[in-house]
């Protein structure tokens, strides 16, 4: 499996020269397995970009949204595979009670806040539900569970050939826990990351900024460093950066939390553009950033 | 205590207990066979137990700590306690009753039961909110 880093900025979109190392685009990652099976995890504004290296060769785009707020799907309307005809998109999305995923997406893509409406799309698009539990897509097994924050929104956790990425971008597993962390089972998307080649979770606050956030559904570093060592991952990447943070704050966040313990894994920053290999893969035909 | 074949719970569940580790009246957390996952502090005047020295207490344990009855002492039939109307049933159910307490001492006892249903259809359990009745 591969990964690669589109947009790790998290609730806004922070272009600009104080950005430029980390990245200013919002969350999307991809991931393609061994046998060129392509995953998209959400569709913030790092989609566009991703969008233009999916060429005719993949037959299929499979599209898994962690849940909808606006930060993870603004950049659907400028995913290009959408508006090639006959491209076979799948996109998958946390069920809801009341409204179908057609019927949720649509409240964005439609007049007025979008001028093209999603049955207007010429791709072959499905919508899926996402179940709850274990799946499979091209060869590559997803599990998906629900996680702490606002609103339905699920992680996912994506295996093949023994080796594991685990997707996290917005978690507050410490809302409220009289012990954080306590034991694992009561640890909202231990699941998910434990023992995870690779965890890509979200670390938006530093200590002083999440008591001013507890319920906003992010984590404060230090409660990301506790979840990633108590889940045994092998390597944490920091992910959905505060939009307030340019990349002078996010290295000292970083070398705080570096310093701060003796870590049990490799952490690595989030920047957009980075890849990851895990395992073995096939070479892909794919262009690079 | 954890241990590794213990399945992840739920975050609706997560969150419940979160919750309910704040709040000042009995909370019960059941899961859907009716073993009991977490108590608060308050409950625990009622149990007779602590949490933290318990964790998870089997359903066919968690009766033989409580003894419910009518007032007239006559046990209070399985499927019309407030909680197994919540699991079997998925209906809020509010009973009164008489409670046994670990002491010896007999206690009215007010019982609200409401199921757990979570998004896809997902039956988690039931929560149970207590208080003695002649309390305010």
């Amino acid at each position: 499996m591969r990964a690669t880093l589109w947009g790790t900025r998290g609730s806004l979109a922070t272009p600009g020269p104080e950005t430029v190392r980390y990245g200013g685009n919002t969350s999307c990652v991809e991931v393609e397995g061994a046998n060129g099976t392509v995953l998209i995890l959400d569709a913030g504004t790092g989609i566009r970009r991703l969008g233009a290296t999916v060429g005719p060769d993949v037959g299929r785009v499979d599209l898994l949204l962690t849940h909808l707020h606006m930060d993870h799907i603004q950049g659907l309307g400028f995913f290009r595979p959408l508006d090639e005809p006959g491209q076979e998109v799948h996109i998958w999305g946390p069920p809801s009670t009341t409204l179908d995923l057609r019927a949720r997406l649509s409240r964005y893509l439609s007049p007025p806040l979008f001028p093209v409406r999603l049955l207007d799309l010429p791709c072959r698009l499905t919508l899926h539900d996402v179940p709850l539990g274990e799946f499979e897509i091209g060869g590559l097994k997803i599990l998906a569970a629900l996680v702490c924050h606002p609103g339905p929104t699920v992680g996912y956790r994506i295996s093949e050939g023994g080796v594991s990425i685990a997707y996290i971008p917005d978690h507050e597993p410490a809302l409220g826990a009289t012990r954080f962390p306590d034991n694992p089972d009561w640890i909202s998307g231990f699941d998910l990351a434990q023992g995870a080649d690779l965890l890509i979770h979200d670390s938006q606050y530093n200590a002083v900024e999440y008591p001013r956030h507890v319920g906003w559904g992010h984590s404060a570093m230090a409660h990301t460093l506790a979840f990633a060592a108590k889940a045994q991952v092998k390597r944490l990447v920091t992910f959905h950066h505060d939009p307030a943070h340019d990349d002078a704050a996010l290295d000292r966040i970083i070398d705080e939390a570096r310093g701060s313990a003796d870590l049990p894994f490799e952490l690595i920053a989030g920047t957009e553009g980075a890849r990851f290999d895990l395992g073995p893969r096939t070479a892909s035909a794919r262009p690079t950033k | 205590m954890w241990d590794a074949g213990m399945p992840q719970k739920a975050v609706e569940i997560i969150l419940m207990r979160q919750l309910a580790s704040y709040l000042a009246m009995p909370i019960m957390l059941f899961d859907p066979t009716g073993n009991l996952l977490f108590y608060n502090e308050p409950a625990e005047a009622i149990l007779g137990r602590r949490f933290d020295e318990t964790g998870e207490i089997p359903f066919e344990e968690l009766y033989t700590l409580i003894e419910l009855t009518a007032e007239d002492g006559s046990p209070i039939p399985f499927e019309a306690r407030a909680l197994v109307v919540a699991l079997q049933k998925r209906q809020a159910a509010h009973r009164t009753s008489w409670l046994l307490k670990p002491d010896g001492s007999r206690r009215k006892m007010e019982a609200t039961a409401f199921p757990l249903e979570g998004q896809g259809g997902r039956h988690l359990g039931a929560v149970v909110i207590a208080w003695e009745a002649d309390q305010p």
